[in-house]
């Protein structure tokens, strides 16, 4: 109990201090934070569905969406004079998601597994499409636009600045993670955990899988749509990308590379996906690939994502094992740096001939000039890859035994 | 421990005239069956005869063909598991069927939650809920899985993990206990420690319970029913059914038990 008091003061002074670290002092930082704070609370309400209840939803952006066209109607009516300070514009992007969670959650929480998931993909495009066919309140393409500084400021708030905008999302992020946290420890957070781990079960303990699934579906709806208020707030301007699969599947991918196991999991997967798009996107236009390829790299090796790992690594240095660990990476880094070297000079190379044929063959790599018409750049990068990628292969056993022995400690002291 | 006079208890459960068919198939041919409230009732038979085909319709899982089923008297007959159970019935099952990413304390905690009015709540803490927490560990000592409260049931040994489906079982405070094949692959320290369990949980309710193994039944049956092709061939006190000649026959074989 002392331990959760401590984290969540710990955090409170985190959020507070971040904008302030020397390099993250300049307005684009404190964008990047924003981002990642709205991301944050959006991942956490789709980690509800995936990590706690066991839905896999590919339509989770439809009620970020929802909620955040509820929310920039919202501060378009705050602009020509409803007397609410924007911070609370969020509670209609909660509302919102909460009203379409519970229509759209009585229709399709009545299975769970492949069906549900089948379902929210099918209701994910059938509202994005809808979108475009109802220009009046979505805007069409264009979305809809509204201005957060033209309202009426609570105490000297004006939202001018980012670094105010960064604190309204701190303030949100931390309040929907109390909340969150909080409603897993009830009856029904707890029910929740059952109805994952075997729905038929529940059954004949009282309680109705149905129930129980439509519950969390629309807790988790009312802060996928808070989150969407953010981005209301944020971006001042909602579009149909904000309710697309195209965000459904980046809120997929963050929950799952930051680990469904563990609460902080989501948290750490939004920071660290919304670094990727935002910082890899400016060193290459093939961003998206790595993503992907990072993405099935941890279905595959670390099914525990970044907060398993993480919790693996702090395992071992409570059982001071860290060093069989280390000595693991040890011999597994070289390979894994020849591997990447080779395989992201081929995507490279490939990506600029196919999309940016204009441009020439001869380009620079690290630091390396090459010509792409000649076979020598793809024979060594493919080298490269191949020998790296084997060798990393025939050193990973030592890895995962590493890891898997911390983890074994880690349960057997549970 | 003798059997309650089944003439003038009321009754916890009353099938009668049950049929399950699947497609061409009937597999429950007919079940008609008594057990007082506060009885130990076992059910016996070969491999197939239909004993937790027999379950499945008494806790909801299966729907009868024909026939009617009553808890209390109440018409239960093809009602949702999860009624089922809100009105006083609770089984186990013969393959263990806990929740494996949970700790074993939450499992247990889980099955006492709605039986003390806790329902769908999700604005109470858990932490708090002290007659909920009482609940769970009496249980944990009961079941003897206290001083495992804390690992994940998916990691516990088998026969662990058979005291933690008993303890989700019982843990509700229901009426009427199903227990299928209860001490199935353990060994015979085990199942005595078992057959102490399901007696003192057993005390003051009614059990129903499938099992294989004759020792077992003899010692904690107040009557038993002999179950052969979806059909009750005979349902008495052990004695009487041991010394059942169409049993012995159908059943019993060689007279090993």
């Amino acid at each position: 109990m002392h331990g959760t008091a401590r984290a969540w003061l710990g955090a409170v002074v985190l959020l507070a201090a971040l904008p302030w670290i020397p390099g993250l002092h300049s307005d684009s930082a404190r964008s990047l934070l924003t981002q990642m704070g709205i991301a944050a609370v959006f991942a956490l309400s789709y980690n509800l569905l995936l990590g706690e209840t066991g839905l896999l939803s590919f339509g989770h952006a439809v009620y970020f969406g929802l909620g955040g066209y509820a929310s920039i109607h919202f501060l378009r009516a705050i602009n020509a004079g409803l007397a609410i300070p924007v911070p609370f514009v969020p509670l209609a992007g909660a509302l919102a998601g909460l009203a379409f969670g519970i229509v759209f959650g009585a229709l399709i929480t009545r299975r769970g597994g492949t069906v549900f998931a089948l379902i929210t993909l099918g209701l994910g495009e059938w509202v994005h499409a809808s979108s475009l066919m109802l220009p009046s309140f979505f805007g069409g393409e264009e979305g809809v636009t509204a201005s957060r500084t033209r309202a009426p400021h609570l105490v000297g708030l004006d939202l001018g600045s980012q670094l105010q905008v960064y604190y309204v999302t701190a303030f949100w992020l931390l309040v929907s993670a109390l909340a969150m946290h909080a409603f897993m420890r009830t009856p029904v957070g707890r029910l929740a955990n059952a109805v994952r781990d075997n729905p038929e079960r529940v059954e004949f303990i009282g309680y109705n899988p149905q129930r129980i699934r439509f519950i969390m579906f629309s807790a988790s709806a009312a802060f996928a749509g808070l989150a969407g208020g953010l981005h209301a707030i944020n971006y001042e301007i909602v579009a149909a990308e904000a309710l697309s699969a195209t965000r459904s599947g980046a809120v997929l991918l963050m929950v799952y590379i930051g680990g469904v196991h563990h609460f902080a999991g989501a948290i750490l997967g939004a920071v660290a996906i919304t670094w990727l798009q935002v910082s890899l996107s400016d060193y290459t236009t093939a961003w998206l690939l790595y993503l992907g390829l990072l993405f099935m790299g941890i279905v595959a090796f670390v099914p525990g994502g970044l907060a398993g790992l993480a919790m693996i690594h702090l395992a071992a240095l409570r059982t001071r094992s860290l060093g069989t660990i280390a000595r693991s990476y040890l011999i597994a880094l070289p390979f894994a740096l020849i591997a990447s070297l080779g395989v992201v000079t081929l995507i490279e190379i490939a990506y600029r001939r196919a999309t940016q044929p204009e441009a020439g063959t001869s380009m620079r790599l690290f630091w390396i000039p090459m010509d792409t018409a000649k076979p020598w750049p793809w024979i060594v990068a493919a080298a490269l890859a191949a020998a790296g990628s084997f060798a990393l292969v025939r050193a990973w056993p030592r890895i995962a035994a590493a890891w898997a022995q911390a983890g074994e400690e880690m349960h057997a002291r549970a | 421990m003798h059997a309650p006079d089944a003439a003038t208890t009321p009754r916890a459960l009353e099938l009668s005239g049950v049929h399950k068919r699947f497609g061409q198939t009937e597999i429950i041919r007919g079940v008609s069956l008594d057990v007082p409230r506060g009885e130990r009732h076992a059910i016996i038979g070969p491999n197939g005869a239909g004993k937790s085909t027999l379950f499945n319709l008494m806790s909801g899982r299966l729907a009868p063909t024909t026939g009617t089923i009553r808890l209390d008297g109440e018409d239960i007959t093809a009602r949702r598991p999860f009624r089922i159970a809100r009105r006083g019935l609770s089984r186990s099952f013969q393959v263990t069927n806990v929740f494996p990413r949970m700790t074993v304390r939450e499992n247990v905690r889980c099955s006492v939650l709605w039986s003390l009015g806790y329902r769908y709540s999700f604005w109470r803490s858990l932490e708090r809920l002290r007659d909920a927490n009482e609940r769970t560990d009496e249980t944990l000592e009961r079941i003897g899985l206290a001083a495992r409260r804390g690992a994940l049931a998916g990691v516990l040994t088998y026969a662990e993990q058979r005291a933690l489906e008993i303890g989700i079982t019982i843990a509700g405070g229901a009426r009427v206990i199903l227990l299928d094949e209860p001490t199935a692959g353990m060994s015979r320290p085990e199942t005595e420690a078992v057959v102490r369990l399901i007696r003192s949980v057993s005390e003051g309710r009614t059990l129903v319970m499938v099992e294989h193994d004759m020792s077992v039944v003899f010692e904690l049956a107040d009557r038993i029913s002999v179950l052969v092709y979806g059909e009750i061939v005979a349902s008495d006190t052990p004695a009487r059914i041991r010394a059942n000649e169409a049993v012995r026959a159908a059943y019993l074989g060689g007279g090993d038990a």
